[in-house]
């Protein structure tokens, strides 16, 4: 059980490209922090970093109490899941498991041991005997993780563990993965591109964009009060919808406004908005409702397209035979 | 529809396999036929009444009784495997270590080592021999079998690493780092990970290298004087034309029983070799 503290991180490769920037994380004892980003924006490396598979160029990285900057990764003590789960191909499922206590000199019989208690809780005991490539996706997935398990580390890593599963099976593992960290207690950091994954698995969740941290917070707080435009696009599905507007009126009655559009500003964000300004408006597409005629948090637009999900429908409109929508803003804290 | 299609397979398939087939084995039938067929055969001409050129009507095995009991050519074997064997051996050790640096070590001027190592397996060891002989004669190697085991790595090696480059780096490099955080050093890594997964790699080079070295014949010819230090290829070709006599069934016995070892471990590790080639690792 450690924490683990990440100051002032920089990685930055001999072609001179800078894949991560000035990154300060602190990631507390038994939390699960996920770094969520598009492809590209340092969360494997920083990742990466952490585990001593890559180097650091400058900064400082500390598990516990130790700096392990310099560190190699077996030293570590730290164990990590990788995207194509890297399982030994010519190694038995359970020499998989056992590779990692074998190198470190673990008796047999705690061997054995360990490895038949992983296998257990993650229901694999009957494939202990196979190859990897008798396995399916799932499988595979779970012996890497019960690989993970058996030496009791400090810290796990996962690189994007769930993206070469099926989307149901993506689902069914990420349930058992918070279960799984929920029953260890161990701290992990998780790195995905997918913000479904990230939003369901993170204590909180770290939004990075070319390099830099964007935003660290729990779910919700990404969700309710994205820090800037980017985490405010990156974050939900289908993605927040922005307007430019311009500010008019004046005292309390303010309106947003735009060709085709003109909405009151919520009483909220008088004080922080001024008659004037030129300000991006993002509204959630679950924040629109259909509204019974026209008031001053009303606009009107024709329906274009409407897709369906199981739990809501969305559209996308083109100011044409209109219908009026309620926009609902919410309030700025 | 059906029809046209069977029709278009033998037309693209199955002719053009049949040609090439014929075209490839018909050498080693007709190495095989001679063999056993008796000199009476042989030196008839094909317009003779009976005759059958294409097959032997008394077949006979003295050609290969002659030259086991008149040769040296059990000895040319057991010289051949045994510099054969060395030499592989040697080769595959280097090869694999500096195979597995190329692909995995990021160092200054790798690429460009790479490209070298791969040009020197280029150069003609018809210039290569004039100076390897110069060398040889200075350590006192020639006419020992030291002298092939020793100057065969010098066009293997770039061989095998180069194979074993390609082979490496087709290996995820995620297994490595795994290994590394399991508690494997890289040099740990390396062998008890990485190794053993690129055996059709390293079986596929091994075998290439045996080939080359079994059937390797300037320096062979060069370095080894004395009719009993000689290889198979050498010793058959200088002992068995005097002048111009050519002795083709004796010749032709000693070319197949010379080429049984190769395709017996062709024929062994054909799966392997195939995987070797294709180079493909899944996790």
């Amino acid at each position: 059980m450690a924490d683990v503290s990440i100051r002032a991180l920089n990685k930055k490769y001999d072609n001179g490209f800078h894949a991560v920037k000035d990154v300060n994380l602190e990631i507390r004892d038994k939390e699960f922090l996920v770094l969520v980003g598009p492809s590209g924006c340092g969360k494997t490396t920083t990742l990466r970093m952490v585990a001593g598979l890559e180097e650091i160029t400058s900064g400082e990285i500390r598990i516990g109490e130790e700096v392990v900057n310099d560190l190699p990764p077996m030293d570590r003590n730290i164990a990590m899941v990788f995207q194509n789960y890297a399982l030994y191909p010519h190694k038995t499922v359970f020499d998989n498991m056992a590779f990692g206590l074998q190198m470190r000199g673990y008796p047999k019989d705690e061997v054995k041991k360990r490895v038949q208690e992983a296998a257990e809780i993650l229901g694999i005991e009957p494939l202990l005997e196979r190859k990897p490539r008798q396995l399916s996706g799932g499988q595979r997935q779970r012996v890497a993780v019960g690989r993970a398990i058996v030496r009791h580390p400090e810290v796990f890593l996962f690189d994007e563990p769930l993206s070469n599963l099926d989307a149901k099976l993506r689902v069914q593992m990420r349930v058992e993965l918070k279960r799984l960290h929920e029953r260890l207690e161990t701290t992990a950091i998780y790195v995905t591109h997918d913000q479904v994954e990230a939003m369901t698995l993170g204590d909180r969740v770290v939004v990075m964009k070319d390099g830099r941290v964007q935003q660290v917070g729990e779910p919700l707080e990404l969700y309710g009060r994205p820090a800037n435009r980017f985490v405010a696009g990156f974050i939900g599905s289908p993605a927040m919808n922005f307007v430019e507007v311009s500010i008019s009126g004046s005292g309390d009655a303010l309106w947003a406004e735009t060709q085709g559009l003109r909405v009151r500003v919520p009483q909220g964000f008088s004080g922080k908005v001024q008659s004037g300004q030129r300000l991006t408006l993002g509204v959630r597409p679950e924040a629109l409702r259909l509204a019974n005629g026209a008031d001053e948090h009303t606009f009107a637009t024709a329906v274009d397209v409407s897709s369906r999900s199981a739990t809501r429908s969305c559209s996308t409109s083109a100011p044409a035979a209109c219908r009026w929508w309620r926009a609902s803003i919410p309030a700025c804290g | 529809m059906v029809i046209e299609r069977r029709w278009k397979k033998w037309l693209y398939f199955y002719i053009p396999l049949t040609v090439f087939i014929l075209f490839t084995l018909f050498p080693f039938y007709w190495m095989a036929v001679t063999a056993f067929r008796p000199d009476s055969e042989l030196y008839a001409t094909w317009r003779q009444p009976n005759a059958a050129p294409l097959w032997t009507l008394h077949p006979t095995l003295e050609h290969v009784k002659g030259l086991l009991q008149t040769t040296a050519f059990p000895t040319w074997l057991w010289n051949t495997m045994l510099i054969a064997i060395v030499s592989t051996i040697i080769s595959l050790i280097c090869g694999m270590f500096a195979g597995y640096a190329l692909a995995r070590l990021r160092f200054r001027g790798s690429e460009f080592l790479g490209t070298a190592i791969f040009i020197t397996y280029l150069v003609p060891q018809t210039l290569l021999f004039i100076p390897l002989a110069d060398i040889i004669r200075d350590m006192q190697l020639g006419n020992t079998p030291w002298a092939l085991m020793l100057t065969y790595p010098t066009f293997l090696i770039p061989f095998c690493t180069w194979l074993l480059m390609g082979y490496f780096k087709t290996i995820p490099k995620e297994l490595e780092e795994c290994a590394r955080i399991d508690g494997a050093t890289r040099f740990g890594a390396m062998v008890r990970i990485i190794f053993p997964v690129a055996v059709p790699g390293i079986l596929s080079a091994g075998i290439f290298a045996f080939t080359l070295s079994w059937n390797e014949f300037i320096y062979a010819l060069v370095f080894m004087a004395s009719a009993d230090q000689k290889t198979v290829p050498v010793g058959v070709v200088s002992e068995l034309i005097r002048g111009d006599i050519f002795f083709w069934g004796q010749l032709m016995a000693g070319a197949l029983l010379g080429s049984v070892p190769v395709a017996l471990v062709y024929s062994f590790f054909v799966e392997y070799y195939v995987t070797g080639l294709t180079g493909s690792v899944k996790g």
